[in-house]
């Protein structure tokens, strides 16, 4: 279970996130949405470290996660990037197999490349990619990869920043399915962050909505239309008059 | 405005710099001595910053030489010294040209290239992606590149040397009319094992500033195409200053 409790973060004069607090009950798969720079990502790289939050505190299976050891911490986590964020330098399956290849999860050259081939499989490409660099991958297999990659090292809990931004809607359809089987299957805690209202529904076990550096709403995904709430209302149905300026 | 205060700023300023330089340094060094290391990326660093460096180091270090020759006959012929050009040619390459051309060659190939590749990691979240896969930057990609620095460098540097000498002898010998075993015979009496070992130390500090500007700058990019421009533009500056800077200091202790 991961729970923020009064998280803040603030970037010079700019407020992102004045007390979040938000349970991600262990299994399930929450989805925080809200509109661009409220501080979804911010949200994310706290729990994961790589942003420290001003004030607040941050729990996985009830241990603080500024006093865990963070190699042990890191290994229980995969996460898929926005924009792939895959290694130029390396060919496919060496992304894929980056942990299995170095530090504490290593295992032999050949064992991590037929394991990263068959995440490959899983989430729909062929072995003849794995020589390939990413750069010669569509932007579609390129969110494959970063999945695969995610997943590589079996994880308790996989973060999704944006896993939708930028591809069509059918290959958004393929990731959605993709990331809800994974989710079911290996029965992971997972938190993704987006816009795209179809991936909310395709993902979603629970929602919350950010706004204004401040959980605004959340409650399981079947609650959301009916929620009564007039920012989270505005939002689904992305409209332009409500609450939430249309001006930021 | 207060010009005192605008000159205290810019002191602080400079100060936090140097502070902030020295703290990435020491943290670099810190990481040589916690496992794991990474080889590979260390042998693919040696091979991009000192192999794939030899060309352009090459033919810098033979024209320099070469012309360095030419000056030295022209500006001894005001004095009658012209048979000073193998001596002139052995001491200016070994003690300084070669080490300060070759520290500014790897600051425009090595630190450019350096600084642009980490930056662009960073903005495309490379380097948080490192992160989540257990592994530090630092040690990935800021040490293996600074002790790149460190061992090829000097190497570069005493290969600029020869080649450098190389170039004198060829106009030396040829254009000029020395006479061959004479010129070889007068550069290696004259050259000392000080000016060879301060060549090569001046080069392992260059290799360093060179490196690990390139990882300081890259590494602090800010975000966007014009982030990874200034990275980039930034790190090849302050490399290039430091390098001249410190060959200055170095002198003064070799001297």
């Amino acid at each position: 279970m991961i729970v923020l409790t009064d998280v803040h973060k603030r970037f010079g004069a700019n407020p992102v996130l004045r007390g979040v607090n938000l349970t991600v009950p262990k299994g399930e798969s929450m989805v925080i949405i809200g509109g661009s720079g409220t501080g979804k990502s911010i949200c994310l790289k706290c729990i994961l470290g790589l942003v420290t939050p001003d004030h607040g505190t941050i729990t996985v299976d009830g241990k603080q996660t500024q006093n865990t050891n963070r190699a042990q911490f890191l290994a229980r986590f995969g996460m898929l990037f926005q924009g792939g964020a895959l290694f130029d330098s390396l060919p496919v399956w060496q992304n894929v197999a980056f942990r299995l290849l170095r530090g504490p999860l290593k295992r032999p050259k050949a064992e991590a490349r037929a394991i990263a081939i068959e995440k490959l499989r899983r989430v729909g490409l062929s072995g003849d990619v794995a020589d390939h660099l990413p750069s010669e991958l569509s932007g579609g297999m390129q969110k494959r990869v970063g999945l695969a990659r995610a997943i590589a090292a079996n994880p308790d809990i996989i973060f999704f920043d944006e896993p939708t931004t930028g591809l069509d809607p059918i290959m958004a359809g393929v990731i959605n399915d993709l990331i809800r089987e994974i989710v079911v299957d290996l029965g992971v805690t997972a938190i993704t962050i987006t816009h795209d209202m179809t991936s909310v529904r395709a993902i979603a076990d629970r929602v919350a909505m950010l706004h204004d550096g401040v959980i605004q709403w959340t409650g399981p995904v079947g609650d959301m239309e009916n929620s009564g709430d007039p920012y989270l209302t505005q939002f689904i149905h992305g409209r332009a008059d409500g609450p939430i300026s249309a001006i930021r | 405005m207060n010009p005192l205060a605008a000159v205290g700023r810019a002191a602080l300023g400079g100060l936090a710099a140097i502070g902030r330089v020295a703290l990435f340094a020491g943290e670099t060094a810190s990481h040589l001595v916690r496992p794991p290391f990474y080889w590979r990326e260390f042998g693919q660093a040696l091979q991009s910053v000192g192999y794939f460096s030899l060309p352009v180091i090459g033919l810098t270090a033979l024209f320099t030489g070469g012309a360095l020759a030419l000056q030295i006959f022209a500006g001894g012929g005001r004095f009658g010294a012209e048979a000073v050009v193998p001596q002139i040619v052995a001491i200016g390459m070994v003690r300084e040209l070669g080490p300060v051309l070759v520290g500014l060659m790897i600051a425009a190939r090595v630190t450019s290239s350096i600084a642009a590749e980490i930056a662009t990691m960073k903005v495309t979240e490379q380097i948080d992606a490192l992160v989540t896969l257990s592994t530090h930057p630092m040690k990935y990609l800021t040490l293996p590149r600074v002790l790149a620095g460190l061992i090829t460098v000097p190497l570069l540097v005493g290969l600029g040397d020869i080649i450098g000498i190389m170039g004198g002898y060829l106009v030396g010998t040829g254009p000029l009319g020395f006479n061959k075993a004479v010129y070889l015979t007068n550069t290696i009496d004259f050259l000392e094992f000080g000016d060879i070992a301060s060549s090569l130390i001046k080069g392992a500090v260059f290799g360093v500033i060179a490196t690990l500007m390139g990882c300081y700058f890259g590494m602090g990019s800010a975000r966007g195409a014009q982030g990874v421009g200034h990275a980039t533009k930034a790190s090849v500056e302050a490399a290039a200053v430091l390098i001249l800077a410190a060959n200055f200091a170095l002198t003064s202790v070799f001297f």
